[in-house]
């Protein structure tokens, strides 16, 4: 029982907008007015519910074996144990712990991890069950799996549901993500796709019909979060084009298009490229069947990783550093190198600009989520940052002045002058993704939401305010008090449990005796040994 | 007579490998592991016998061991991991957290 | 009698997953599909062990006397060392790594002495890789160098690489040609279409000299004089390599334990990376005891490290040749040894040892083991994968799930090692 009282409320799912209302907490949710309990008076200070980040790199293989590669990187940054915290280290690829201490401490208390290969789903999980204090989910890779591309060669649409969903059911994961579709299969001979038309060799698939495919399966299934895809041909100067072929391709379906800045490059490949968000945001702005998150670019040292197999070794051929490649059998992939972004250089200027164009362009708050694509634009810390950025339109030019100034003024940031309001800044960071996600309990402050609430002292540097929470509650328990951890408690798992044909299992064994080297049986997560605290999200309705 | 040094090689055999489970006490995981395999060549050339008892040497420790010829090259000895072995390796593993376990030298003497 | 099918062995980095067990009388009688380690492996744990639950000083004692003696002598502890880990569950590293942590000790488990070089060179260089399942697939060539999977890993070559049959590989061996780089002949040689035979300690300059040939580079043949391969055989290889479709590099100890540990390494993953610019070619380390890889992996989620850890500082610190086991016990280092499924007073050196012998050490183990003799305190426990729940990862980093097969009157690693926290905790208090 706890009574948050005087604050200046932002909850935007429920249309309050800077009232001063007082918050009641019972048993880890809100309730309607309660006159007893324990209270903390939080009159000055901003009130919103918890954060919730729809799209980071934070668990599984892919980021484990990148904390492995880059010891110096955690050299930069250590935390000593404190009687509530265990130890750790990192700055763009911080260790379990970590992880968790540093989102709740910036007032986030939900974050997903976007780019899971199910056969190593379990991995995933044991690292979550290392992850302290936020409630997690995380997104299965589908997008070159080698069994979900036949189906659809054969026009298998009701057996590539089914497959769907029993791969949902085994990874116990939470949404369907697509990752340049078609090409990290190919990336397994050394080669890619360029075109949405691109037929991929041996599958008889093109990315536009994976894309299509699993836009209406996600669909079908009712799952509560649409098809998430990582377009093709990122990071390309021209692949505007395809992310615009992609949005059409969905045609009136609902898909979100994750880190679309870094999928909104005019130019021709091997060149400079240039802004092209003009174009792209008035076809999101447009189209009410699309979401995006941003993937905001922001200067400094951090690491690349990515399911896009193809991608990771353009890097390692741009930068010259360090560099991981690894192929799964018979899914997918993914690459890594660590990479600096400079204020001094025309393409990363270039990149920051464009991420920031794509805020300050799309009309509607709900549909664009920030995130950093953490690491890959830059550390999840660096969000107290943008939104200062978003928010204080003297800070952001001040910010201009330093970058590269040809390339800055090629695109339109110098000329937009919207400033995000308190409001706004809690849709994108907590009440839009929410919703994007289908988190019903998530992302609010009204009667039977998780009592997940994250309580600002106003300061007019908007980053300093940001980043310290003055109190973060987590359904209900206080964890965080002026940015330190008092207490470190074990969140929730999200997943989904989409019906399916099981018969399509017999199909699904023939696949992995022919292809797979471990055990049909031994494949799907076992729930009760993986998801101790689990939250099982329904499809439909 | 001539030098009796060899270069070693210590890595894995099947009889260690089962011995592990079997019971590290049981002649076969004794056995595996207190062998010394080398060339017949070497071991003609150094005077010893096919299941000869042998004293090895390194700067490092000593230890008894039972020969046995193999297909080798020439100048290089085998011996499964085990405690036998380990007293002839150093601890020193030039910052790197790994001692030299293979290609260093021994000196065997011949025991009655 | 009952069967347990798709049980999954844990004694190397194959973790095969496909063992059908048969239980009769409380003892496991036969492993089908393992191969002779695996099968020694399941009968060896598979059957009760005629031990005390806790033994200090040599004196049979309570679970709850060998926790409480177990963690006062940790608290105690100027420069504890927990160590070994390999053959247990992430379940129980996970407890060891959080013991660690509290403890402020030192961490270090199996890979410092097996493939830590192989860690090194990711740091420095990067990794190309893959999963098992690709090698399967797709590999038209395979290279082992300083490898012997035929006896560290049986079922590797019919499981994973030689002669298994994948979706671009249809043909099996037919499809591929198999290189071994060894120094000496092994049960494995057979395999092979090509072996080359260095002479020990030369494995640095062949791979380099490969990679100046897979780059296009003139290597005189007189730079090799002396490393027991000539010009032409490394020509034929780097030509081989860079004409593949899908190689792999199979890298054993050969590599990492010989001279030059991770320069040879480095060399290895430095081929390995640039003959990617012809064609697509990946290297795994055939990681060799029980859940090494899985250690390694709950290290670096939990500390950022893999192996080498010291959290004396209240933070983890990664330094291999400071951090890591031989070296600190050669130096007479530890005050305390926590000893967790390994054995290292029989697998480490002479002054390791001799260290160990001078130190208190407390050891968890499923058998009777030289180290457990010698230690002060020793816990018997249940087997990872026999008697008790846990994952375990594979050589390529896939998890998989072990289900008990077997019940056991012995606690489990995880739970000895998570009351000794829970004790230690209260201590501190």
């Amino acid at each position: 029982m706890t009574r948050i009282l005087h604050g200046e409320v932002y909850d935007p799912i429920n249309g309050i907008n800077g009232e001063l209302r007082d918050i009641f907490i019972r048993d880890g949710r809100i309730v309607a007015e309660d006159p007893d309990g324990p209270t903390i008076d939080v009159s000055g200070m901003v009130v919103m519910p918890g954060g919730v980040d729809m799209h980071a790199h934070i668990a599984g293989p892919k980021v484990n074996i990148a904390r492995k590669m880059r010891p110096e990187d955690h050299r930069r940054q250590v935390y000593p144990r404190t009687p509530f915290t265990r130890s750790g280290v990192g700055s763009s690829v911080p260790s379990t712990f970590t992880t968790g201490y540093r989102y709740a401490a910036m007032g986030y208390t939900t974050a997903f991890d976007a780019a899971v290969p199910p056969l190593a789903a379990r991995h995933a999980h044991e690292e979550f069950n290392d992850t302290p204090e936020i409630d997690k989910g995380f997104f299965a890779l589908m997008g070159n799996n080698e069994f979900a591309m036949q189906r659809i060669a054969a026009g298998e649409h009701e057996r590539l549901r089914d497959f769907a969903g029993w791969l949902l059911q085994a990874t116990k994961g939470y949404a369907i993500k697509l990752v340049n579709p078609g090409g990290v299969e190919l990336w397994k001979f050394h080669n890619n796709v360029h075109t949405l038309d691109d037929e991929v060799t041996g599958f008889g698939v093109t990315p536009r019909q994976i894309i299509r495919s699993m836009a209406d399966v996600a669909l079908e299934l009712k799952l509560p979060h649409p098809v998430h895809i990582h377009c093709n041909n990122l990071g390309i100067a021209g692949n505007w084009e395809t992310t615009l072929e992609t949005m059409k391709t969905l045609e009136d379906r609902r898909g979100h298009i994750t880190h679309i800045q870094f999928h909104s490059y005019g130019g021709t490949p091997g060149g400079l490229f240039h802004s092209k968000v003009v174009e792209m945001a008035e076809y999101v702005n447009t189209h009410p069947n699309l979401s995006v998150d941003v993937g905001q670019v922001m200067f400094g040292d951090t690491t690349s990783m990515t399911g896009d197999g193809p991608l990771g070794y353009l890097l390692y051929q741009i930068t010259g550093r360090k560099w991981v490649n690894v192929d799964v059998e018979t899914e997918e992939g993914c690459g890594i190198v660590p990479i600096e972004y400079k204020d001094k250089s025309y393409i990363h200027t270039t990149q920051w600009a464009i991420g920031l164009e794509w805020f300050l362009m799309v009309q509607d708050p709900w549909r664009i989520a920030l995130t950093t694509d953490h690491p890959n634009g830059a550390s999840f810390m660096a969000y107290p940052r943008i939104i200062r950025l978003l928010m204080d339109r003297e800070f952001r030019r001040e910010c201009m002045r330093t970058v590269h100034q040809k390339a800055l003024v090629k695109t339109t940031l110098p000329d937009l002058d919207r400033e995000y309001s308190l409001y706004e800044i809690a849709i994108i960071t907590r009440a839009g993704p929410a919703k994007l996600l289908g988190l019903k309990n998530k992302g609010h402050l009204g009667v039977g939401a998780d009592a997940d609430v994250t309580i600002y002292a106003r300061d007019d540097d908007l980053e300093k305010m940001f980043s310290s929470p003055r109190y973060v509650l987590k359904d209900g328990q206080i964890l965080v008090e002026d940015g330190q951890i008092r207490q470190e408690v074990f969140g929730r798992t999200f997943y989904v449990n989409p019906t399916f044909d099981p018969g399509i299992e017999a199909d699904i064994r023939k696949h992995f005796e022919n292809y797979y080297t471990v055990c049909f049986e031994n494949y799907p997560v076992q729930l009760e040994h993986y998801l101790p605290n689990p939250a099982a999200v329904s499809c439909g309705t | 007579m001539p030098e009796r040094k060899l270069i070693m090689i210590t890595g894995r055999s099947i009889c260690q490998g089962t011995g592990i489970s079997n019971g590290k006490d049981l002649e076969e995981y004794v056995s595996a592991t207190m062998t010394l395999e080398l060339n017949p060549l070497d071991l003609e050339r150094f005077g010893l016998q096919e299941g000869a008892s042998v004293r090895v040497k390194t700067v490092f420790g000593e230890a008894t061991v039972i020969c046995r010829s193999e297909k080798l090259p020439e100048g290089l000895a085998f011996m499964a991991f085990g405690p036998t072995v380990n007293r002839l390796v150093g601890g020193e593993t030039y910052a790197s957290g790994m001692p030299d376990t293979k290609g260093f030298e021994i000196e065997l003497e011949q025991l009655d | 009698m009952y069967q347990v099918e798709n049980a999954i062995c844990a004694f190397c980095g194959c973790v095969c997953d496909d063992i059908i067990v048969t239980v009769e009388d409380d003892r496991i009688t036969q492993a089908r599909n393992a191969c002779l380690i695996g099968k020694a492996w399941f009968l060896g744990h598979g059957q009760p062990q005629d031990l005390p639950v806790v033994r200090i000083g040599g004196q049979a004692a309570s679970l709850e006397d060998g926790i409480d003696e177990a963690a006062r002598l940790l608290v105690q502890a100027r420069y504890p060392i927990i160590y070994g880990l390999s053959s247990t569950s992430c379940e129980a590293q996970r407890q060891a790594v959080a013991l660690a942590d509290m403890l402020r000790a030192n961490i270090d488990c199996c890979t410092s002495v097996c493939h830590g070089p192989s860690g090194m060179a990711l740091q420095g260089i990067g990794e190309p890789t893959c999963t098992l399942g690709e090698v399967k697939n797709r590999a038209d060539l395979i290279v082992y160098w300083g490898s012997n999977p035929a006896e560290s890993h049986p079922r590797h070559m019919t499981r994973y690489a030689v002669t298994a049959k994948g979706m671009f590989i249809p043909n099996g061996r037919k499809g591929r040609t198999i290189v071994l780089v060894d120094v000496r002949p092994t049960p494995s040689s057979r395999a092979a279409d090509i072996l080359i035979t260095p002479r020990p300690g030369k494995d640095f300059e062949l791979l380099w000299a490969l990679r100046g040939l897979v780059m296009g580079q003139k290597i005189e043949a007189s730079a090799l004089e002396g490393s027991g391969v000539s010009l032409e055989q490394l020509s034929d290889l780097a030509g081989r390599m860079k004409a593949c479709r899908f190689g792999v590099l199979f890298i054993g100890q050969g590599l990492t334990q010989t001279r030059g540990k991770h320069m040879n390494t480095a060399a290895a993953f430095l081929l390995v990376r640039d003959i990617n610019r012809f064609t697509k070619f990946a290297l795994i380390p055939m990681r060799g005891h029980g859940n090494v890889t899985g250690v390694d992996s709950v290290m670096a989620w939990q500390t950022g490290y893999p192996f080498g850890i010291n959290f004396g500082l209240g933070y983890p610190r990664f330094n291999p040749g400071e951090f890591t086991m031989v070296d600190m016990l050669s130096r007479g280092e530890a005050d305390v040894a926590l000893v967790v499924a390994s054995d290292p007073v029989a697998s480490l050196p002479g002054v390791a040892r001799k260290r160990l012998e001078e130190i208190p050490i407390i050891a968890l183990d499923t058998h009777e083991s030289e180290t457990s003799r010698m230690a002060y305190i020793s816990f018997t426990t249940a087997t990872a994968g026999i008697n008790v729940d846990g994952t375990v990862y594979r050589m390529d980093n896939i998890p998989l799930h072990m289900r008990k097969i077997l019940p056991s009157t012995f606690p489990s690693d995880q739970e000895v090692l998570s009351r000794i926290l829970t004790r230690v905790q209260e201590f501190k208090q």
